[in-house]
């Protein structure tokens, strides 16, 4: 690559000014003391006494239930949430309907209620003492508040936007002459929408789904009120790190925060991986 | 016939409202029996778009009228004498005094962090990208004990601070540090598709003409941004609103001293205080959802 080549690039003028210098100096390190420094802290307190007592202090049942609770729950959710965004996201797109701009408004609507108050929400609705509540507990025998059912109705809530969001704008621009195409040599909706839709929205629908999945492992807001903290039934990791710092157990803690930032940073490198590889694709 | 036209050709009509009936050219582009496409079928686009609305009202309305519901439970008097209460009123001060700091340290630094990484080559600068990601994904507790390793009593900085005589874990400066970690992404990920749409050509311009940096930011890079700055001042404010659990762990929620809205109501909650608790999260949830709404329809004027 020529230096001019690269100049024009990367903005050039700009970079040659001292202004320029300052702005990156300041933008840097602000990244190193907002980001770099508290995880490279976390990570080394995480694994001082090496690897080993990091694994063995996951492995104690309590914190053990809890990541798998974590895992679980927002697994199920992330396949429901896939399900469910795409189809509304579907919707959105390709169908008129009354109602359809207020639709399209609700699905930002969990993006903008903090998660401590949709964890109120669902208590109030749900909570044991509600006449909902009470209900589904007696005639179902299914307990929603302090039990991963409410987890997921959570998480759910919190990760609506995620998938449909993601879609959306794929599924608006796809061009239809394959479907239509498709439909002229008598191929069925379903048919149709598993060989030809399907394919077209698979990156953005992988990366929502992944995203959301991300966003549900670490959720501590709406969970903390619907779950309430009972070590080995509704604790999740999030609550259980929040238990061992308030009784000072800085290494239990500290070894679970560094899994679920390994989790964390594994799925954004993974979206943005796949992300960058549909772009150059 | 007609009616199994699919919203596909429906929508090509209205997209020509001259013409709205069948002309020539219409009739070559839809060859018989052709456009019987998955939208086609009156019944299956129904069952979907009820299966939708189903999910939304059950998973998101249902909750949200029963917040509504269960504030209003004693009345409106109820509700603002529970909104009354000095420590009530300071939380909500505390939290709207933090999220103006965030915000205006976000527009400063997030700008500038938006535009290195646009407009600039060095060594990192991927790796950099994608860990401005990482505050989305990152759990708000782990992002708190960050900074309680970092600034706590036994911390990497203790010292430091002490010698400072500085406060910062269980104190302000820590809760607001908190909020801007898990407020970072917005600003940065607003700004950085325009400025890379904007492109470059323009600055260079004004640079040719002999404008400084400053001088070029100011009148050619910052109205492109503007609606820009705007969404994303919106969400970094309406976000830092409702942070819960970092400013939980690096503030201790000292009630009078480091309780926020969020954290009050957390309290009221546990106190059963149900009316203070309801009330509180209600007008929070309702602030929240005014700006994000607020800025949506800013954007919506912006296309």
């Amino acid at each position: 690559m020529t230096n001019s080549s690269s100049i024009l690039e990367h903005g050039g003028v700009a970079r040659r000014t001292s202004s320029a210098l300052v702005v990156r100096a300041l933008a840097l390190t602000y990244l190193m003391v907002m980001l770099i420094i508290p995880l490279a802290v976390i990570l080394q307190d995480g694994l001082r006494d090496g690897p080993g007592a990091m694994v063995r202090s996951i492995a104690k049942p309590v914190a053990l239930h809890a990541l798998m609770l974590s895992l679980w729950t927002a697994g199920l959710m992330a396949i429901i949430n896939a399900v469910m965004g795409t189809l509304t996201a579907y919707v959105l797109v390709r169908y008129r309907f009354p109602g359809k701009a207020l639709l399209n408004a609700i699905v930002d609507l969990p993006f903008a209620i903090p998660t401590l108050v949709t964890g109120v929400m669902l208590v109030v609705l749900y909570g044991p003492q509600r006449a909902l509540g009470a209900w589904f507990d007696q005639n179902l025998g299914i307990k929603i508040i302090f039990a991963p059912p409410g987890i997921i109705l959570a998480l759910l809530f919190i990760t609506f936007p995620f998938v449909t969001r993601a879609v959306q704008p794929v599924l608006l621009s796809l061009d239809r002459d394959q479907e239509e195409a498709a439909a002229t040599i008598g191929a069925g909706s379903w048919t149709i929408f598993r060989r030809v839709v399907l394919p077209a929205i698979a990156m953005p629908l992988i990366a929502g789904t992944l995203l959301s999945f991300a966003r549900a492992i670490g959720e501590f807001g709406a969970i903390v009120v619907v779950a309430g903290n009972i070590p080995l039934r509704s604790q999740t990791a999030a609550v259980y790190v929040l238990g061992e710092i308030e009784s000072e157990n800085q290494r239990a803690a500290s070894a679970m925060s560094v899994v679920m930032l390994a989790i964390a940073f594994g799925l954004v490198v993974l979206v943005d991986y796949l992300q960058r590889k549909r772009d150059d694709g | 016939m007609m009616d199994e036209i699919s919203d596909l050709e429906r929508d090509k009509q209205t997209s020509r409202p001259a013409d709205k009936q069948i002309g020539p050219e219409q009739v070559l582009s839809w060859s018989p029996g052709l456009p019987v496409s998955l939208s086609g079928r009156g019944w299956l686009k129904w069952l979907l778009i009820g299966i939708v609305i189903a999910y939304v009202a059950v998973l998101i309305l249902a909750p949200l009228g029963a917040l509504v519901a269960g504030a209003f439970s004693g009345g409106l008097g109820a509700i603002a004498t529970a909104l009354n209460e000095p420590d009530v009123l300071s939380a909500f001060w505390r939290t709207l005094l933090i999220a103006v700091i965030v915000v205006l340290v976000h527009t400063i630094c997030g700008t500038a962090v938006a535009w290195v990484l646009v407009r600039q080559n060095f060594r990192g600068r991927r790796i950099l990208n994608g860990l401005i990601d990482l505050p989305f994904a990152v759990s708000p507790v782990v992002a708190g004990y960050m900074l309680i390793l970092l600034f706590g009593r036994t911390g990497v900085l203790a010292p430091l601070l002490a010698a400072l005589g500085i406060q910062v874990a269980f104190a302000l400066p820590g809760m607001i540090i908190a909020t801007l970690f898990v407020t970072l992404p917005f600003m940065v990920r607003e700004l950085m598709p325009i400025l890379h749409a904007f492109g470059v050509e323009q600055e260079q311009a004004a640079a040719t003409m002999g404008a400084s940096g400053w001088q070029t930011f100011w009148h050619v890079t910052f109205p492109a941004l503007r609606w820009g700055f705007i969404y994303g001042l919106t969400l970094t404010f309406a976000r830092a609103l409702g942070e819960f659990g970092a400013v939980l762990v690096i503030g201790g929620s000292v009630q009078g001293r480091t309780e926020t809205a969020t954290l009050y109501i957390f309290r009221a909650l546990n106190d059963r205080q149900y009316v203070g608790a309801y009330s509180a999260a209600l007008v929070l949830g309702l602030i929240s959802l005014i700006l994000v709404i607020g800025a949506d329809l800013l954007r919506g004027k912006e296309h």
